[in-house]
Order: C-alpha cells, then structure tokens, then sequence
C-alpha cells in the first residue's frame, strides 16, 4: 500500500528530495520556505541514504553550492524564497551557461525588497523569463497541490538531466504552508560514482586520467564562439518548447470564457468557476503546470474561438503578457489580481470576470 | 674544436627538468614574469607527485587565472566572482575522497568572496585554498584591491590609496588563521627558486592535511602584477620585496599541533 501523510507543502519538497535519491540540499533560511531545510535537518537523510544537506551562510553561497554540486553530476538542489531567489540569479546564469542541471524551488512572498512573508506570484517574469544576465531560459513547474510539490521535485530532476538545465518549482507562500494529503514514494537509491562517470562524461568528477580532463565553464571569450554557445542554448530551448509543455484543462469542452491561471490561483479561480457555473455562465480553466515553455499552442486555440479570457494572478500582471501574445489580439484578454502578499477570493475573480471581460 | 651537437646535448641523463604531464601544452596567456604561471606549475607538480591527477578537482576563479582550466590536466570548474570556496565545499562535502582545491586572486578572495572564504574555512572545509595576492585586479586592468597597500598606486586610486578614504589593506590570511577551522595557514612566494621550492612544500603539506581531513589549508602567495603595478618583471619583484613583504610577512602563521 502506498504511504500517506499529512504534511505541509514545504515538507513534501523536502520529503521527496530524501526518497527520490537527491545527493545534496544546500539553503539559507528565509520564509515562507524554512521548512524545507528543517525537514531535512530534522530527518538526517545522511544517516538514510548519504544525502549532504548544508545551511550556507547566504543563497548567493548556496547557488554556488549547487553549482559546484550540480558539475559533479550529482543531484542537487536548493529552495528559497522571493529576496533569496533574487541573490541567487548570477548563479543561476552561470549554470544555465554552463548547461548543468540542478533544482531550484522558489516559495514566492509578495515584493518588492523584504515586502511581506504572505503569497504572491510576482516572481513570474524572473522565474521564466531568465531572471539573470544574459538569454537563458529555466524550465518553469508550477505546483497546485502539496501532492505536486512532492511530485515535481522528481519531475524537476527528471527535465534538469534530460536537457542539462535548471529547472525551477515556482511555489508560492500558499502552497507552501498549507497541509494536505500526499502519498510518498519508496526510497530510491541515489546514483553511484561508476554510474555518473559512465552517464555524465561531462562530469567533474575528478577522473582525469581516465577520460582526459572535464572542464565546466561558462565563458567563451571570443565574440563568434560565444554566439555559438548560445545558438545552442536557443536550439535546447526550441526543443524543450516542443517536448515538454504541460497543463491541466478544467469544464474546458464547450466554455464561453476562460480562466488562465496557476498554482494557487488555479485553487481559487477553479471555485470561481463553480460560482460562475451556479449563474449560468460557463468558465473553463487552463492551468499551465510548466510556466516555462508556456502552453501557448493550448491557451492560442481554445482561448482565440472564446468569448475572452481572464489572466488571474497574484501579481500586478505578470503571466497576462505570455497569454496575449497567445490570443495574438483576437479575444478580449485582461489580468487579475490581488497582490503584496493579499489572496484574491473567488467572488473577486467572478466579478472581475464579468466587469473587465463579460461587461468590459 | 669539435663541432657540439644538439643530439650530444638533448639526452636523458642530460635532462635537469621536464615540464609536468600535469600542465597541459596550451600556452598560458599570463603576462611575461607574472607569478600564476609559476604558482600553477607547482600546483600541477603537486598533484602529478601525489599521483592524484585521477583524484582532484580545482576551482579557477573570475580573474587573471579563470582561464586556468585550460593549463591544468586535470578536472576544473569555473566559478563566479568570489563563490569558489562555495562550489568546493558542495564538491568535497559529495566526493569526500577527492583533493579539492580552489585558485584565486585577491579580489576575488578578499573582497567579492570574503563571505564565502570566510565562512568555508570557518566550517572547516576540508579544501585547500590557493590565494594569489598581487595587492591589484589584475584582470580588469589594475584597479585597486582589497589588498592593495596604503599610498600605493591603481587605476581607481590613481594617487595612492588614502587609507582614510579607501580602507586599509586587509589581511585576510591573519584572520583566517583565527578560525578554528584552518589547519594550516602559510604566506609563501615564488619570485625566486628557493622560494619556490618552499611553495612547493607548503602546498604539498596542505594537500596532505587535506587527505587527512584535517580542515581547510590556506596557502597564500604573495605574487607580483608587473602589468598592473606598471614595473618590468624585474623591478615588481624587488618592489614586492621591500613593500609588499613588510606588510605580508612569509612564513607559517598556523601549523597544526603533530
Ligand atoms: C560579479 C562580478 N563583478 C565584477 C567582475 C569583474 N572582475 C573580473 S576579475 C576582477 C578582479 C580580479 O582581481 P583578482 O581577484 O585580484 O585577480 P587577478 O586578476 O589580480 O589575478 C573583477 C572585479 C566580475 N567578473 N563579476
Ligand atoms: S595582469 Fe598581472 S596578474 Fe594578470 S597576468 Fe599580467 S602580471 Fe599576471
């Protein structure tokens, strides 16, 4: 029988990242993520199955960390939240330049500067849109459920070593805290030495001798190789534009309107539906599970033969520009939003609904 | 007299050095009579001694020697500006059996980086620190350095560093050997063969503290930037003598109990 527990969705990042066989976790506390490295701190998965978890002296040391880990081949990963994910953002460029894969979760709380401990979503541009210097994407997952903070830490991983990217879970306060049901997964065994020099001979693994030596850098400084280097970033981002895309469709069959909108937003405008449901009007809802690649193609087709689509966020506006440039102008497409760390409720979406886009 | 041959000359027994397997045959871009090239070689001679070519990951830095992984035949990470101390506790603390060492200038050390030096030795990484202090930011064109002396001369203290206004040069070595997380912590040079030599030495015992796990070892490497301190090779290196060694004193300034 499957295990079950009741945790917090903090916990469940944490949780997984012992039992899908992650070699190393390396954070600093901040809210609303601590958790993670308390969970970890508190069940000693060194003892388990080997894993390093490490409290650094800042994010810009723990970015770093999983840099040095990630050039090994090894699993690992860091968690943060809002003002802690912005230090993070040259190291983030770094291994995006350097093409390494690793797992970064941001917990969002609502900005700018030390802003508020409470959700947001204003973090939506910086996750997908690079964050850092330079052209680089990171493949985005966003999370509803406690049970998809468990699950997308190994789908995370799963994408980082498939394209050698960083992948992002981009959480938020909500998420985070709430508890609910998750069903866990059996220990895995983390990979051996012999397995990741056989795998990943890109690998810094310290065996020089026995495969001429491994170099990670990110710098090319010659104009022409570096545009190179970057043609072929562009080219792995096409790919994973084309394979990866991933979204979940709600009462979407014969819909007038549409809902657009993730993670805890999704939670609050699918029971906006039920609302709308109740007086007659019919809302379907698309909730992008990868913010990075977007579901264009999706949003495009069913939101261009609507009647108009709602962007619903905790932000200002963010995710509303990646879903106007998929209706390309043919419907009517606003945002909303409560934000600073304020949730909106289902009866505030319904009504933005019917005034910026029904009545609009 | 008998005309000499070079296939007289060129024999093995004839032979007094040989360039280390362990640096590769690219040529290195250090400017003429600068310390890294001399400090790599001894690195690189090192390892090969330890036979630990099959065994070691170094850390380049973002300065003069970030191009570093190209002259060492062994596996090399790149890191940011200042954050190597970082990637080596991540790679030591998962590949505890491998020699993990970091490069890296003064700037990137002691000013960018003072929070990740500081904060590795303090939880005593078992790694070895390679810390090359030529007193300027050699890289980015002879800007002053956290290091650089009082009154001395850079391209953002063009007449001298008024320690009133700039700081006073910081003598993170001192510091670090107050934590009890170093082993061992010694400034070297390596302007002359005899000091060298001592380099040598020094680095040898912090790779071998290091396979005894005994925390981290820090060796410094008081060098010349004959490009920034604007001086030929020659006239940098009696400078680095009568200024920066009265201010960086070689020697052991801390050795672990036998
Ligand atoms: C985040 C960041 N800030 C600044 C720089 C520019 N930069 C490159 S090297 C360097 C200083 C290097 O000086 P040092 O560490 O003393 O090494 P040296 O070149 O003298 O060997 C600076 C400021 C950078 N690359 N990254
Ligand atoms: S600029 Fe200075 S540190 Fe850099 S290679 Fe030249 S002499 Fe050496």
């Amino acid at each position: 029988m499957k295990e079950l527990r009741l945790m917090k969705g903090n916990e469940a990042i944490a949780e997984a990242a012992i039992r899908i066989g992650v070699d190393g976790y390396f954070g600093y506390p901040i809210t609303p993520q601590s958790e993670v490295l308390e969970h970890l701190m508190a069940e000693k998965p060194w003892e388990k199955t080997g894993m390093v978890v490490l409290q650094a002296e800042s994010e810009v040391a723990s970015i770093n960390m999983v840099y040095g880990g990630a050039a090994c081949g090894k699993k690992v990963m860091t968690t943060s939240s809002s003002p802690g994910f912005s230090l993070m953002q040259e190291g983030m460029s770094y291994i995006a330049g350097a093409e390494l894969p690793c797992v970064v979760a941001n917990v969002v709380r609502g900005g700018p500067g030390l802003g508020t401990i409470q959700p947001s979503q204003a973090d939506y541009f910086q996750a997908t849109k690079g964050g850092g210097h330079g052209d680089y994407k990171l493949i985005t997952l966003a999370p509803s459920t406690v049970q998809e903070m468990y699950d997308f830490v190994g789908l995370s991983f799963e994408l980082a070593f498939k394209y050698r990217n960083p992948a992002i879970i981009l959480s938020d306060g909500l998420i985070g805290q709430m508890m609910e049901k998750v069903y866990l997964t059996e220990y895995k065994e983390r990979w051996s030495d012999e397995y990741i020099n056989k795998t990943f001979p890109w690998a810094t693994t310290g065996r020089a001798a026995d495969r001429g030596n491994s170099i990670i850098t990110s710098l090319q400084l010659q104009a022409d190789k570096q545009e190179e280097v970057n043609l072929r970033l562009q080219k792995k981002y096409r790919e994973i534009e084309d394979n990866e895309v991933r979204y979940e469709l709600i009462n979407c069959e014969d819909a007038d309107y549409y809902f657009i909108a993730y993670g805890s937003s999704a939670r609050i405008s699918q029971k906006a539906m039920e609302l709308a449901a109740e007086e007659g009007i019919k809302v379907g809802l698309i909730r992008p599970i990868t913010l990075w690649p977007f579901p264009t193609k999706i949003i495009r087709e069913l939101g261009q033969k609507s009647k108009g689509v709602l962007s619903v966020e905790m932000s200002a506006g963010q995710m509303v520009e990646d879903v106007r440039l998929a209706i390309e102008g043919k419907v009517k497409v606003e945002h909303f939003g409560r934000f600073g760390g304020v949730i909106h409720s289902p009866a505030e979406i319904l009504n933005a609904l019917k005034t910026k886009i029904i009545g609009g | 007299m008998s005309e000499v041959r070079l296939e007289d000359i060129i024999k093995p027994e004839n032979k007094v050095y040989s360039k280390t397997d362990l640096l590769t045959d690219t040529v290195m871009h250090y400017c003429p009579g600068c310390g890294h090239g001399t400090a790599h070689r001894i690195v690189a001679e090192v390892i090969e001694e330890l036979g630990a070519q099959n065994n070691t990951v170094g850390i380049a830095p973002v300065g003069c020697s970030v191009l570093a992984y190209n002259y060492f035949n062994i596996d090399v990470q790149q890191a940011a500006h200042g954050r190597a101390p970082a990637l080596a506790t991540a790679v030591k603390r998962l590949m505890p059996d491998r020699l993990v060492f970091t490069y890296q200038g003064d700037g990137d050390l002691a000013a960018i980086g003072t929070g990740e030096t500081i904060h590795a030795c303090n939880r005593g990484e078992n790694i070895t620190i390679i810390f090359i202090n030529n007193g300027i930011y050699g890289m980015t064109g002879g800007q002053m350095a956290p290091t650089t002396l009082p009154n001395m001369k850079s391209s953002t203290s063009p007449f001298g560093r008024d320690v009133e206004m700039m700081g006073n040069p910081l003598k993170i070595t001192e510091l670090l050997a107050q934590l009890p997380g170093t082993a061992y912590v010694t400034r070297q040079a390596v302007h002359t063969p005899a000091h060298v030599r001592r380099t040598k030495k020094a680095i040898r015992k912090a790779f071998d503290l290091q396979a005894k796990g005994a925390g981290t070892t820090f060796v410094e490497i008081v060098s010349n930037c004959n490009s920034g301190w604007k001086m030929t090779p020659v006239d940098a290196n009696k400078w680095m003598e009568e200024n920066m060694f009265p201010y960086y004193p070689l020697g052991d300034i801390k050795i672990p109990a036998e």
